[in-house]
């Protein structure tokens, strides 16, 4: 392998442009920004891994044993807010978002680089407040912060634990800002919207969201938090107000929170299965629409999160109907994904596993999401693990399945070197076993009956339990893997090319990694995306290394 | 421990059968495209795996037939399992007329139950097989969800309002009951068990510890709250008279009417000036955090028992705001 | 709002930034971006808006008794205070346009000045209703009619949304006062006034958050 690094990695790229602690603090560069995030979600990765395993190992045994209930609560309070908001919201935006929606869209940096910046800031101080929760005694809300529990029952940090959701609601609303205007206004000459990677789509409809509810959610646990201190009887019935109002405002953002999630990972997915299909995504357009739908149609469905909370029957009807329709898009996605791959070329490389997994897990969790909607059977597996299944069905299988897969498939350009290829396809099928064994016992579960958050269970539930578990600890093995082999690629991986998947795509145009403004000169594009030709692939191959491409 | 080891849950009401033939029917629409799409994207891997390096895709860029196809099949089943689903949340959600009442209060952490006549328990639920119950549900404190697996139904409770919540069981048994809606550090130990029963069994448990029936507390702590100083069977007093009310219309101040359910008359003990009956001043006070919630539902029971003994108004007619049975004012 | 402050001063340099191609580029994603922002505050002061919703038609007389309360004067002052510089700051934006330097001091001033005669009289009705124990909370006392906890309720979202909005005058403060910096040292020109358009966005927008908060919190009910 020595012989090609003539051709390696320039002299000068966006990782040793400038050196020292300061370089990265203060840095605009889009690229070292999304590796700060990177560095954020992992380690918030860990910790809410770290509940997830303690909650794992409690729920092993029918008794409480290992902790006390209101440690367990906190243990999955924690979880919950550390996941969705510190690690799944920013995880696949802000980090391979934030990398590649400028060079995807041929421009140097996004619109408002300090703005960048400042978002990040702003994730850490939220992220500072949460670990001040965790050190001085935690939080036992739940992640949902229900009131009147949240406001006049619970004693611990629900204040301090909603200023961290406030404050990194912010950064949040500042990177879709930051994507809306950048996606507007920084395309290179020739890229037309329709000329787009629909990964840019995706974060379009993503940045939508964002910048669209988030305030709603800030708001509202500014309410729950003055509440609390004041008693001004907003969410408290007994000084007059109403518990479900906060519900409303709550899920009318964590609906959707739930799309800020799953769509940018549908957005690495398309660009995977074109890259590794040799082949233009099948019916561009109706994909790039359907994340359009989803994001829109995802804002008039939050209702489905309340069919027995006391909301009238007529409202459960309009709300399950409409949850029905959002299925639509997301199915038609996945149907274009298939239909891309026929008559491709396609390479079993290690990205492609992760969209493999992708698949199979997203059509499981989209699928029991109908079971969701259907309001006369959600009444019985609502609120049981029926509903923690399906949605780490779609948070853990899809979005993080599709984040691993981007991971894999952007490494070399975001870090010039590469992982070893067998070990990211063991870690691809250890996390798709482990997922699965982890999380399809709850869906049994939750239809015998068991609810969600509960700390002891009657012994008839212990098997699945134990299955889960075990699924767990498989799982996990299944996460450390690639942390392992990423770090060791840092330093020893093989120096990778401009373009080692022989991919289309303005990011495989420019070094690996990339120099800090991306472009020499401005890109000026004269094709449509993944425009994949044998003189395409014929000099893509011929400039990296033809001896082994042929694996 | 794997001699108990249930996959599926009991079905011992009349909607449970109902439920599951959705669930199986959902399972094999979800199995199907599920098995079908996994196959597809497999078969093509392999068929179309790469077979030299210099290979590309075909040039397919997609197809409007297709895309309208795979869009209009599955909104065409969606609608159907809408459809379906909609109709039995709509009967899990209108319980029958003839269903006996049962009154359920949730506090942290226990459930509190009351039958009419009387009998009450704590984390146990007798009912008859055979007969549609409707629980009357109430939270002291957080909202709770009362959640019977083995009958597909649950419900939230929340604090603040009336919830109720139906189902007929239909094989004697003993079933748990859940509190599903996260309530604190208990929330776990918020468990108890329906107690199905033939109706003659039931006939003799209930007589074997009744009390006080609910309606008789009830007129005990209407007396105790002096409500009767102003609600006077003689429609002399400065508020309405309560015989003969319940479940039936009332004018109200300023334009419309509501129908005198348990929501309206536990909404006028807590907040009496939120809807006023036509012709009263707005004077009472409230009972906000003077009455319990169990106090409430026997205040309520004892209203309703009045609607069947007083019937002051001779023929129940059209309800107009004229003939509701209140005086005029004075 | 900080990041309100932090994005004008990302927008301030006069140089085309790196990131850009040109300067009508710039300019262009400048102006979206504030937008942008105008938007995210629009859902942010929209959950309040639900709630007022929600909670005047569950107690509409007691939310007329809470408002009968309010010092209709005092509020229709304000209103007019703020159309008032809801025009300077047009006005400074059309002379950031000319370029001509005074009249972009002048009414940049005039603007400030209308937004502390807002704060001032805002702070004086605070003051009044904390004498009167109006302000949400352990001391909340009220005898008038109406449900005192629905009465509450609604100096809840009274004092949510008119100190949100007072917040965001505080803000919108600041930000006169750097292009006022900005202006008297000749930074705007024919060329460029950037910053200029865009804390006027900002400005307007502010306004007429209060355009409606003002009838909602204080005419209910209220036949003259």
């Amino acid at each position: 392998m020595d012989a090609i690094d003539a051709t390696l990695p320039p002299p000068v790229n966006y990782l040793n442009a400038q050196h020292g602690i300061k370089s990265w603090l203060l840095t605009r560069d889009h690229k070292r920004i999304a590796l700060l995030y990177l560095f954020g979600i992992t380690f918030f990765f860990v910790l809410g891994g770290i509940f997830a395993a303690l909650i794992r190992l409690e729920l092993l045994t029918p008794a409480g044993d290992l902790m006390e209930a209101e440690t367990y609560n906190k243990m999955f309070t924690l979880h919950g807010v550390i996941m969705i908001f510190f690690f799944l919201i920013p995880s696949i935006p802000a980090t391979l978002g934030n990398f590649l929606v400028p060079i995807m869209i041929g421009a140097k940096d996004l619109a408002f680089p300090r703005i960048n910046l400042l978002s990040w800031y702003i994730y850490m101080v939220g992220g500072l407040f949460t670990i001040a929760v965790i050190v001085l005694g935690g939080v036992d809300t739940g992640w949902t912060f229900y009131t009147p529990y949240s406001t006049a029952a619970s004693n611990t940090h629900v204040v301090l634990t909603g200023l961290g959701v406030f404050i990194t609601g912010f950064s949040s609303i500042l990177t879709g800002l930051n994507f809306i205007v950048t996606i507007h206004r920084m395309r290179a000459p020739g890229m037309t919207w329709f000329r787009l990677p629909l990964f840019i789509w995706s974060h379009y409809a993503t940045a939508l969201i964002m910048v669209l509810g988030t305030p709603v959610i800030a708001i509202t646990v500014l309410l729950v938090a003055a509440e609390r201190v004041l008693h001004l009887g907003l969410f408290d019935p007994k000084l007059g107000g109403d518990p479900v109002l906060f519900q409303h405002l709550f899920w009318f953002y964590s609906h959707p929170a739930v799309y800020i999630m799953i769509l940018p990972a549908m957005g690495v997915i398309s660009e995977l299965v074109a890259a590794f299909s040799r082949k233009a995504i099948f019916g561009y357009n109706f994909v790039a629409f359907a994340s359009l739908a989803i994001a829109l149609i995802g804002f008039l469905v939050w209702g489905h999160h309340m069919f027995v909370s006391s909301q009238s029957v007529y409202a459960g009807l309009v709300f399950s109907f409409l949850s029905f329709l959002v299925a639509i898009p997301s199915a038609v996605k996945v149907f274009n994904w298939t239909a891309t791959m026929y008559k491709g070329s396609i390479s079993f490389q290690a990205p492609i596993m992760y969209v493999f997994g992708f698949m199979g897990l997203f059509l499981v969790g989209g699928l029991t999401g109908l079971f969701l909607a259907s309001v006369g059977l959600d009444v019985h597996v609502h609120d049981t693990y029926f509903v923690v299944a399906h949605f780490h069905y779609i948070m853990v299988g899809g979005a993080i399945m599709g984040f691993q897969g981007g991971l894999h498939y952007w490494w070399p350009k975001i870090f010039g070197r590469k992982y070893p290829e067998g070990w990211a396809k063991l870690a691809a099928l250890v996390i798709f076993v482990g997922f699965n064994l982890t999380f399809f016992p709850q869906f049994l579960l939750g239809y015998l009956g068991m609810p969600r958050r509960y700390y002891a269970y009657p012994p008839e539930f212990q098997v699945l339990n134990i299955m889960s578990t075990a699924g767990a600890s498989v799982l996990a093995i299944g996460y450390l893997i690639p942390a392992i082999y990423f770090a060791w690629s840092l330093k020893y991986g093989e120096l990778a090319e401009a373009n080692p998947w022989g991919a289309k795509g303005l990011e495989w145009t420019i070094p690996s990694p990339p120099p800090t403004y991306n472009f020499e000169e401005t890109p000026v594009i004269t094709e449509p995306p993944y425009n994949y030709t044998p003189e395409f692939v014929a000099s893509v191959t011929a400039a990296s290394r033809p001896e082994v491409e042929l694996g | 421990m794997f001699n108990n080891f249930p996959l599926f849950p009991r079905e011992a009401s009349s909607v449970a059968g109902q439920v599951d033939a959705l669930y199986f029917l959902l399972l094999a629409i979800s199995g199907f495209f599920a098995v079908t799409i996994s196959l597809t994207i497999v078969a093509f891997a392999v068929k179309y795996r790469r077979r030299h390096a210099l290979e590309v895709g075909a040039k397919i860029h997609g197809s409007t037939a297709l895309e309208i196809l795979w869009s209009a099949v599955p909104l065409a089943i969606v609608m159907g399992i809408f459809v379906w689903s909609s109709v039995i949340f709509i009967r899990i959600s209108r319980p029958p007329r003839d269903a006996m009442d049962i009154y359920v209060v949730g506090k942290q952490w226990m459930w509190k139950i009351q039958h009419p006549d009387g009998r009450r328990e704590i984390n146990e639920l007798h009912v008859p097989v055979g007969q549609p119950v409707r629980l009357t549900l109430a939270s002291e404190d957080v909202i709770h969800d009362f959640f019977v697996p083995a009958f597909r139904v649950k419900a939230d409770v929340v604090p603040g309002r009336f919830t109720t919540l139906w189902f007929e069981a239909t094989k004697p048994g003993r079933y748990h009951f859940f509190c599903a809606q996260y309530c604190g550090t208990e929330h776990s130990g918020m468990i108890g068990w329906v107690d199905a029963m033939t109706p003659e069994d039931f006939q003799a448990w209930l007589a074997g510890g009744a009390g006080e029936s609910l309606a008789s507390s009830g007129e005990k702590l209407f007396q105790e709250l002096s409500c009767n100083s102003c609600h006077r069977p003689d429609s002399q007093g400065r508020g309405p008279v309560l015989d003969g009310i319940y479940g039936r219309p009332v004018a109200l101040e300023g334009g419309g009417q509501v129908i005198a359910d348990d929501s309206y008359i536990r909404e006028s003990i807590v907040d009496p000036q939120a809807r006023t009956v036509a012709g009263y001043q707005p004077i009472m006070p409230t009972y906000q955090g003077l009455v319990t919630e169990e106090g409430l539902l026997q205040l309520v029971a004892y209203i309703k028992s009045l609607g069947t003994t007083g019937q002051p108004t001779p023929t129940p007619g059209a309800p107009t705001a004229t003939d509701t049975p209140h005086p005029t004012p004075k | 709002m900080a990041d309100a402050q932090a994005h004008a001063q990302d927008l301030e340099p006069t140089a085309l930034q790196h990131q850009f191609d040109s300067l009508e580029q710039q300019f262009d994603a400048s102006v979206l971006g504030m937008w942008v922002f105008l938007v995210t505050e629009i859902m942010f002061f929209g959950g309040l808006f639900m709630a007022y919703i929600v909670y005047r038609t569950w107690y509409p007389d007691s939310f007329a008794a809470g408002s009968h309360h309010l010092d209709v004067t005092l509020g229709m002052t304000n209103t007019m205070v703020l159309i008032a510089s809801s025009l300077t700051m047009a006005l400074a934006v059309w002379a950031g346009q000319q370029g001509n330097r005074f009249r972009q001091v002048l009414f940049l001033g005039l603007t400030l000045l209308f937004g502390f005669a807002f704060l001032g009289i805002k702070a004086y009705e605070y003051w009044e209703k904390f004498q009167d124990h109006l302000v949400p909370g352990p001391n909340f006392v009220w005898d008038g009619p109406g449900n005192p906890h629905a009465v509450q309720i609604f100096y809840s979202l009274y004092f949510a949304m008119t100190g949100l909005h007072a917040l965001h005058m505080v803000v919108g403060a600041g930000i006169m006062i750097t292009l006022l910096v900005m202006a008297a040292r000749g930074r705007f020109t024919r060329q460029w006034s950037t910053p200029l358009e865009i804390g006027g966005l900002y400005w307007h927008f502010v306004d007429i958050v209060w355009i409606f908060l003002f009838p909602l919190l204080y005419l209910i009910e209220r036949h003259v």
